[in-house]
Parts: structure tokens; C-alpha cells; sequence
């Protein structure tokens, strides 16, 4: 990869971090300590909560992996101009 | 009155397919992909009306019902964080490839990657077949909603019936136009009266706390995970999302993407809305248990249009069951049109490959007949399965899981071949054969009775046969490499 590609999609060590978080969600899922837990916070059972704040939390990342790591030397090479009009097996 | 709200949706679904219509190019490429030319929100709202579907209302608050809220996690929280990261991961970079090299099906994306026509033949009659019991949530969800607004006088097959048969004609009459801004009406719809449904029940029951209080009380266990879901069946859930990977329909929805950076607005949103489509659903589920205690399996898928009833009767009820009706019906116009998609451009023009072409026109007949074709046999097959709503998604999910590598083969390992990509398509096929006759009769079907789904190793075994036929196969050819890597980070 070029270094003017990785400029353009962000900071390497801001990447790694977000896969990272990434990955550290994905195992934050397991919320195995809130299994048998039936208190009610805000007025929802805890475990659910958890998860619903567990999706803005997931919204939020990636508004980040959006931000830092959009793939944008595919972008680039894709372009905005017209694609080549496709034969009968659709492919180049 | 019951079906005044309801009848009045289906014609707004009419006008806004036939109005798509007078936009129509004439071409296959504007049929089946709207000329790539959606924007942003149009995107987000067709991905999230395509992806929302029976399974998330009637579905998730059936199997809440029984399992209680536990089933937010199994499905929407793990989906807020997979289905996201496989839009950036998976679709850009697809949506980029099918930009570049002009593709309109995913069959042609894969069979021009690895240049293997077996690839491609295989890969269709897999995805046919995985299909199917997708198209059938939304059939059989149609016949149970319409079941149930009538207290039982209108049979599901007709409710289905009526349901395909509107699809068909702004399907056919408006194509992937059509569909997407069907889609966006759907979507809005949904999410609008799915939210009133919620606060109209919940409010006449006298509030949430009374609802929690009342659960804490008489049903507990609902307001847990612990008793119902192992450890290992929560981290097996994790891997369902990825399924998005491979579903056609998604596949054709990226393809209609204006620009690159349309994605960007569907993954932030995508995690919030499912939120806001799975929390009223796994807690109307939970609370209906309540109210309706004896649904026993699949009747249970439901509760959501009998708790309307009970709380909403009327033309309140009338138009907030319309709402589920939306979501119910959302899915299965974009599924019908991918594969019509997939069976013109992948199978019929191959087949008549050497002989006089086919004209754009006469493809885009073909592929309206192959819709009708699969909706009438999902219809049909919708008559003769009874699992629930909840278990015939999941069955179906693990099934496009198990092809999930060969997506990531695709775009990220140069030295996958031909010959793995079809070893992963046919150990895809056969052990997701060998675990569903293993599992369909049982609704708590485990591997090993372990809490383990099919899943996992569905998804083990593809990836292995992908990795091994590969490396015991000769690399692909540097030509072909540079056409998708050349100008590709390592």
C-alpha cells in the first residue's frame, strides 16, 4: 500500500485501535455476568439494557471505522465514472 | 374495518411500484439495480426494510415469548455489531468490484473472480436452495398476520396468497426502483406504527413498570437469560449475522449504491435501528406471555398481532397490524428479484451462450417469469412447513454462514482457487444437509447437546475445504489476480 493510500485512510495506529474495539465487542457480547440478574435499571431488565446500550455503542464505533478506516483506495480505483456496460455473464 | 387500513397499505405499495414504473429504462442493468443510482437514504431505508423482516417482529417476539429477553442478544445486538462491520468489510469492496467490472449478480462477481462456470452453476442452485426458506418466513408471516387480525376466518393460505400476489405486481411492474422505494415506504411505516404499537400497548397495560413488575412477579425467568440460553449458544449467535455476507438480495442492494460513500449512512444507523426494531419486539413477546400464556411453538409467532387486538381493538389495531404487516412484506420483493436477477444473467444467458443473444427486454421477461416461478413454490412449500418463524430464519442464516469465507477468500486471499471455492460452496451444502436433518425435528437442536449451533461447524468445515482444496490445487493465474488484486493493498 502506498503511503499516500494510508494517509487517506486515516492514522494506522487509530485503525488498529477501532479493530481492536471491534474485536473487543464482539467479546463484550458474552455478558455472562449479567445472565441471572433480574434487576430492573431505567426501567428495563438489566441484561436487556446492557444490550441495548450495546448497539449505540456499536453505532458509535462505527461511525470511527467509518471515519478512520474507509477502504477508500477501493473507492478510488472504483471511481465515479460509468461502469463498463455489462456482457451476458456480467463480469470484465 | 379490520382490513380497511391493511387493504389501503397494499394499494399505496401498488401506486408507488407502478408510479417507479414511468422511471423505467427499459434495460436489465435499471430493472434489476436501478441504474446504481440510490442515494444514501434510500439505501439505509431499502437495507434496513430488506433485512428487518418477519423474522424480527413475529419471529423475535415469538421466540421471546418463550425464552424471554434473552433473544435480543441471540440476534440484535450481535447483528448491530456484525452486519455493520460486514457492510464495510464485505460490501464496499464489492460494491466496488461490481462498479468497476460491471457486474449485476453475485453468481458473476464469483465466477469472474475464481473463472470457474462449475463455481457459478453450483453457486446459484445453493443459493436457490438456501433462499427458500427465507422467502418462506415472509409467506408464512403474511398468512399469520392477516390469520390473526381475523380472529381465525381468513385462512393463511390466503392471506400468503394475497401477500405474493401484491409483491408480484409492483415487482414485476417496478423492479429494483420500485422495490427500493417500496422499501423505503415499508421502512418508514414500520418503524413509525411499530413504535405506536408498542407505546399503545405498553400505555393501556399501564405502563412499562407495570408490565416489568407484573413479569417480575408471575414470570421472572423471563427477565432473564441464564435459564434459557448456555454460554456457548449466545457466542454461536455471534456468527449468524455474518450470513449477511452472502444473501443475494443484500448482494444486488449494494450494487445500487450511487457512490461508495452512500454505505456510510447505513453503517452508523444500521446498529440504532435494530435497536429500535428488535426492543419492542422482544418485549411485546415477553409481555404477551403474560396476557396469552399457552401459545404453544410456532403458534407463538403470533403474539405481537394478538396483543394488538387485546390492547388496540378496532381501527387502531387495524392500522398499527398493518405496520407489522409492512415489515412482514419487506424482504420478500428484494429476495424474489435478486434471484430473477441471478437466474437471467447467470443461467439463461449462459445456457443460450453461442445462439442468437438475448435482448435486454426479452431478459428482463425471463426474469419476471423465474419470480413468479419461485414465489408460487415458496408458497406452496409454505403451506406444508410448520416451524416457527424464529427457527426457519435461524436454519436458513446458517446456511449462507457456511459461505461466508468465500466471500472473504474473494476479496482478501490471492491465493484461494477455483477448485476450493467449490469445495467450500459443496461442504456448505452437504453438512448444512446433514445438520438440518439432524435438527429439524428438534427446536432445541444442539451439537452434541451443548448449546453449540450447526453454525459453527457448518462454518468450520467450508472454511477448511476452502483453505485445503486451495493449497492442494495449482495457484490462480497471476492475469486474473491483477485484474481483482493489482491495484489492492496486499
Amino acid at each position: 500500500m502506498t503511503t499516500a493510500v494510508a494517509a487517506r485512510r486515516g492514522p494506522q495506529p487509530v485503525r488498529w485501535l477501532l479493530y481492536g474495539a471491534l474485536v473487543a465487542l464482539a467479546l463484550l457480547h458474552q455478558d455472562g455476568w449479567l445472565a441471572d440478574d433480574a434487576r430492573l435499571v431505567l426501567g428495563l431488565p438489566v441484561s436487556l439494557l446492557y444490550h441495548a446500550l450495546y448497539c449505540v455503542a456499536a453505532a458509535l464505533l462505527m461511525a470511527g471505522l467509518v471515519r478512520f478506516a474507509w477502504p477508500r483506495h477501493l473507492v478510488d480505483e472504483a471511481g465515479t465514472a460509468e461502469p463498463p456496460p455489462p456482457s451476458p455473464s456480467g463480469g470484465g | 374495518m379490520t382490513f380497511f387500513w391493511v387493504g389501503l397499505y397494499l394499494v399505496a405499495l401498488l401506486a408507488i411500484g407502478f408510479a417507479s414504473h414511468r422511471f423505467f429504462r427499459g434495460t436489465g442493468e435499471d430493472f434489476f439495480l436501478a441504474s446504481r443510482s440510490l442515494g444514501p437514504l434510500v439505501l439505509l431505508m431499502s437495507l434496513v426494510g430488506t433485512h428487518m423482516t418477519a423474522f424480527s417482529i413475529l419471529g423475535a417476539s415469538g421466540e421471546a415469548y418463550h425464552r424471554g429477553i434473552g433473544i435480543f442478544a441471540l440476534m440484535a445486538s450481535s447483528s448491530a455489531v456484525v452486519i455493520p462491520a460486514v457492510f464495510l468489510f464485505v460490501g464496499v469492496p464489492l460494491w466496488a468490484a461490481g462498479k468497476r467490472h460491471g457486474y449485476l449478480t453475485q453468481v458473476a462477481y464469483f465466477r469472474d473472480r475464481w473463472g470457474s462456470e462449475a463455481l457459478a452453476r453450483t453457486l446459484f442452485v445453493v443459493l436457490a436452495v438456501l433462499l427458500v426458506p427465507y422467502l418462506l418466513i415472509g409467506i408464512k408471516g403474511a398468512g399469520l398476520t392477516l390469520f390473526e387480525m381475523s380472529a381465525g376466518r381468513l385462512p393463511t393460505w390466503a392471506g400468503s396468497g394475497l401477500m405474493c400476489a401484491v409483491v408480484l405486481a409492483y415487482v414485476l411492474g417496478g423492479g429494483m426502483r420500485g422495490t427500493a422505494w417500496v422499501n423505503v415506504f415499508q421502512t418508514v411505516i414500520f418503524l413509525a406504527l411499530g413504535g405506536a404499537t408498542f407505546a399503545v400497548i405498553v400505555s393501556r397495560g399501564g405502563g412499562l413498570g407495570t408490565w416489568m413488575a407484573r413479569l417480575g412477579s408471575e414470570r421472572p425467568e423471563l427477565l432473564t437469560w441464564g435459564g434459557e440460553i448456555r454460554p456457548l449458544e449466545l457466542a454461536s449467535y455471534l456468527l449468524i449475522p455474518l450470513s449477511a455476507a452472502m444473501f443475494p438480495h443484500l448482494f444486488t442492494h449494494w450494487l445500487t449504491a450511487r457512490r461508495a460513500e452512500t454505505f456510510r449512512l447505513s453503517i452508523v444507523a444500521y446498529p440504532l435501528c435494530v435497536a429500535l426494531v428488535w426492543l419492542p419486539s422482544v418485549l411485546l413477546g415477553v409481555m404477551g406471555r403474560l396476557d396469552v400464556p399457552n401459545l404453544a411453538g410456532p403458534a407463538s409467532s403470533g403474539i405481537v398481532v394478538q396483543m394488538i387486538g387485546r390492547y388496540a381493538p378496532g381501527a387502531v389495531g387495524s392500522v398499527l397490524a398493518a405496520g407489522v404487516f409492512a415489515a412482514v412484506m419487506a424482504s420478500l420483493d428484494s429476495q424474489a428479484l435478486a434471484m430473477g436477477n441471478m437466474f437471467t444473467q447467470d443461467i439463461l444467458a449462459r445456457m443460450r451462450a453461442g445462439r442468437a443473444p438475448v435482448s435486454e427486454r426479452q431478459q428482463v421477461a425471463a426474469g419476471r417469469l423465474f419470480i413468479v416461478a419461485i414465489v408460487l413454490v415458496a408458497l406452496l412449500l409454505s403451506e406444508l412447513v410448520d416451524r416457527s418463524i424464529f427457527k426457519l430464519g435461524v436454519w436458513c442464516f446458517t446456511g449462507f454462514c457456511g459461505l461466508f469465507p468465500l466471500a472473504v477468500a474473494a476479496l482478501y486471499w490471492r491465493r484461494s482457487t477455483a477448485a476450493g471455492a467449490l469445495a467450500c460452496v459443496v461442504a456448505t451444502a452437504g453438512s448444512w444437509a446433514y445438520f438440518l436433518a439432524r435438527g429439524w425435528s428438534d427446536p432445541a437442536y444442539s451439537v452434541g447437546g451443548t448449546g453449540l449451533l450447526a453454525v459453527a461447524p457448518v462454518m468450520l468445515l467450508s472454511t477448511a475445504a476452502l483453505v485445503l482444496v486451495s493449497f492442494l490445487t495449482a495457484p490462480p493465474e497471476p492475469e486474473r489476480l491483477a485484474k481483482f488484486f493489482g491495484r489492492m493493498a496486499p
